[in-house]
């Protein structure tokens, strides 16, 4: 049986089809384009806080770097401190004393005056718990400072830190977010919400934050070192990493980090993009058991390292963000880095021999490896590829794959009686971090450290205990020199890749250029 | 009526107490905690027990979770420990966006799908019909979120009408029209399977009614054949559709999960994945008692919708 369509109904149709083709007409065609002097960026996720001092994510440091300044920052392109709200310094002969001579004359965000309190408000609110407003915490890198015992301000324009001994990454550290100085002003006034209100001295002071759709930063007319060239930066919470480059093609954003590498190849050779590039102070490698099993024999870690073809990981895996690691010493940190050090070559028969010899052919090893976190760039492809390297040269590998924070609580607490090898990567500030909270006997798990493969040397304790004690630079350079020979010798790890981070900006951009410290610092960024 | 209506409202009660329950159970079973979610790199055992102790996740679980339970009591859902900011704020702006999102959808899923089952019905075996099974099938066969990409590449991308992603635009904007274009691509990729299911079932409810005794009968005194189709068989239809449109409203919320996550909309889906990864305990906790208590609202509206339009029922 037929029935005959009421014409309504189709009428209906027709109509409600055009109303939502109308509905996606453009009002203006430069719809997609963002307005002159207005800087767009495309961030990795919704920022935790703009509280310096309660954050630990480098996605939260890139905005906090253009809202605040420290008394001292990293110089450009280098890892270097130089001075910012402290003009000059000095420190005592037994390095536990440090002065710092403030500028004069600048003014917080909300028009209260920056003085010795402000820094010593600062770095009370962290470190004393009995300060009024240590509420406002937690503040999860306060141990950065856990050798400060005093902040005393001598006269309005001088203050003094006292350390309980002497430690040589204390400026390095004070150049970095946790160290930013905050209003005391603004934190008396919002309390807990100051991290949605935040005022400090940078570039950039404080315009909205709407949750989860983007956070504007407007230029500070009064900034010490002038007024940036832009109106105003747009940071968006962008989580998925197509999306951003969707964004980025179709004119929404105007700079992006974090590019996945697939994408690369569509910016790279368009003259409407400009990549950047820039190696930082990350380290990618795997962690090897040597308390037990096949990798307590150092000829098995040397030979896993012989195995493993790192320029092809790179080069394929990786597509180039990355380059081969040599030691535990990030390049990044030009001064302490060991140019002499050549990283493992890639030679399968070296390593099948040196198995063979430790009598370890066909021997199987557990391998930890993570889906994915802070800095493990493509941890499953990359585990994978290890695997068949490893297959190719005698040993048998199980890979264990494990969600990020499930592995964390694995991998932390050591690898004894659970596996022989384990993914990790460090970002860190100073060159001191990662060997001394991974590299040391004192830096056991059951320490409190995450040496989680259980290395001891009782030569690179003594290298490590020295360096953090000395403030003579060039001695520190020496001491970390023959802490990497040692260490690459011995092969706790198999050192793997030093992350490239990368960036895309719009032709639009000027002025702009990636730091090592990872940090996104716009005050001399243009976009007219 | 009202007696229905309290009951069906009260029974949400044990559910919720039940639901918050085992959400308590399942975060505190599986491995990791925010404080190492929170410190990443840095998470030493002292340095754990140290945020542990400032977050007060020192105390045993029953308590933890009775302080939590005595402050929802009070209006209190507590302050997420990853975004630092109270728990309300947080979800009830977050579930603003996904009603606006899973709203629109369920309308444009709602009208078209009945439209095209109708359509469908009315001219079974004829090529209308033919053409709208097959889009219907093809819509209940994409999967969203590829659907979203490829209308992201099209729309975004290379025509440039639409903005490819988030819910106002970057800077100014914030008005009505500009969260209508950002509203359109992800409405319109999340109604797609929810309108084919509900047009396949809207078609064979429809034929069904029109085999009845009572619309020959109509036919037969004259009633004009307009009048039949809408009055007489579509209404009889829609009491087997509604209760479905209950259930679709469960799935689209469920659904905007992909959805919120290709086109970065700040909805609760996307809140509720991130608060699991962090481990983010009394954000999902709140996440999850709002979702549930919504699920539950949709299809209590949905049945209350079914006993006006069929007595029998009431």
């Amino acid at each position: 049986m037929l029935q005959p369509l009421p014409p309504a109904m189709g009428r209906l149709a027709t109509a409600l089809g055009l109303a939502l083709v109308f509905l996606m007409v453009p009002p203006t065609p430069s719809e997609a384009r963002t307005p002159p002097n207005v800087l767009v960026v495309a961030q990795i996720a919704e920022p935790k806080s703009l509280d310096p001092q309660t954050v630990t994510a480098v996605n939260d440091f890139r905005i906090l770097m253009n809202l605040y300044d420290g008394l001292v920052r990293y110089r450009p392109g280098s890892l270097e401190v130089e001075p910012a709200l402290a003009e000059s310094w000095e420190i005592s002969d037994d390095g536990t004393e440090y002065t710092f001579h403030l500028r004069e004359g600048i003014t917080f965000h909300d028009g209260t005056p920056f003085d010795a309190d402000a820094v010593v408000f600062t770095f009370d609110r962290m470190l004393d718990e009995e300060h009024p407003y240590h509420d406002t915490g937690p503040f999860p890198l306060s141990f950065f400072f856990g050798s400060v015992v005093n902040v005393e301000a001598l006269d309005p324009n001088t203050v003094r830190f006292t350390l309980a001994e002497p430690y040589a990454p204390f400026l390095s550290n004070l150049a970095y977010p946790t160290g930013l100085i905050v209003s005391p002003a603004a934190v008396r006034e919002h309390g807990k919400e100051f991290g949605r209100n935040p005022s400090g001295t940078g570039a950039f002071q404080f315009g909205e934050w709407r949750a989860n759709e983007r956070v504007v930063v407007e230029r500070n007319p009064d900034y010490w070192e002038g007024a940036p060239p832009l109106e105003a930066v747009v940071f968006r919470p962008i989580t998925d990493a197509n999306t951003r480059v969707a964004e980025m093609l179709s004119g929404g954003i105007d700079l992006m980090v974090e590019v996945p590498p697939d994408a690369l190849g569509r910016f790279s050779g368009s003259p409407d993009y400009s990549v950047h590039e820039q190696v930082g102070p990350h380290v990618w490698f795997l962690i090897l058991n040597m308390k037990e099993g096949p990798t307590s024999d150092q000829r098995v870690r040397q030979a896993i390292n012989y195995a493993i073809d790192k320029q092809a990981l790179v080069e394929n895996v990786l597509q180039g963000t990355a380059e081969v690691a040599a030691g535990p010493v990030a390049p990044a940190f030009s001064w302490a880095y060991n140019e002499d050090l050549e990283p493992y070559p890639y030679d399968p028969e070296l390593a099948r021999d040196l198995i063979k010899e430790a009598g370890y052919e066909g021997a199987s090893l557990t391998f930890y490896v993570t889906e994915g976190g802070s800095g493990m760039l493509d941890p499953i492809a990359m585990g994978t590829a290890i695997q068949a390297d490893l297959e190719a040269v005698g040993l048998e590998v199980e890979i264990e794959t494990y969600e990020w924070n499930t592995f964390l609580g694995k991998v932390n607490p050591g690898l004894e009686g659970k596996a022989d090898m384990a993914e990790m990567a460090w970002m860190t500030n100073d060159p001191d971090t990662l060997p001394f909270l991974t590299l040391r006997t004192g830096a056991f798990p059951a320490e409190g450290g995450f040496n989680s493969g259980y290395y001891s040397n009782p030569e690179v304790d003594r290298l490590l205990e020295q360096a953090r004690r000395s403030t003579d630079r060039d001695e520190r350079a020496r001491l970390y020199y023959e802490m990497q020979e040692i260490v690459h010798e011995d092969a706790p790890w198999a050192f793997v890749a030093n992350w490239k981070q990368n960036a895309v900006t719009s032709e639009r951009v000027e002025g702009f250029g990636l730091e090592p410290s990872f940090f996104l610092l716009l005050d001399d960024v243009a976009k007219p | 009526m009202w007696l229905f209506l309290g009951k069906r409202l009260f029974a949400i009660v044990p559910i919720l107490l039940g639901l918050s329950i085992l959400v308590f159970a399942m975060m505190a079973l599986i491995p990791g905690d925010p404080a190492t979610a929170i410190l990443g790199s840095y998470a030493t055992p002292e340095n754990v027990a140290r945020l542990n102790e400032q977050l007060g996740l020192d105390r045993p679980l029953p308590q933890q979770y009775l302080i939590w339970a005595g402050n929802l009591l009070q209006g209190d859902l507590g302050r997420s420990y990853a975004l630092n900011r109270p728990v309300a704020h947080e979800v009830f702006e977050r579930f603003g966006a996904t009603l606006i999102l899973a709203g629109s959808a369920l309308l444009l899923c709602a009208f078209f799908g009945l439209l095209a089952g109708v359509v469908a019905a009315v001219r079974q075996f004829r090529w209308t019909d033919r053409i709208v099974t097959l889009v219907v099938l093809v819509g209940i066969s994409t999967p969203s979120f590829w659907l979203g990409l490829l209308m992201i590449m099209l729309f975004a991308v290379h025509l440039q009408w639409l903005p490819a992603s988030g819910m106002y635009a970057a800077y100014g904007g914030g008005d009505l029209p500009d969260l209508l274009r950002h509203l359109a691509m992800p409405a319109v990729t999340l109604a797609v399977v929810a309108t084919g299911v509900i047009a396949r079932l809207t078609r064979t409810a429809m034929l069904e009614v029109l085999r009845q005794d009572y619309i020959r009968t109509a036919r037969a005194k004259g009633v004009p054949e307009r009048r039949v189709i809408y009055r007489h068989a579509f209404k009889a239809a829609l009491v087997t559709v509604i209760p479905v449109l209950g259930i679709q409203a469960g799935f689209v919320i469920g659904g905007a999960v992909y959805i919120e996550t290709v086109f970065q909309w700040p909805g609760i889906g996307r809140m509720l994945v991130n608060a699991i990864s962090t481990r983010d305990l009394l954000l999902v906790q709140g996440g999850v008692l709002v979702v549930a208590v919504s699920y539950v609202l949709f299809n209590l509206a949905a049945d209350i919708l079914q006993a006006l339009l069929d007595p029998r029922l009431r």
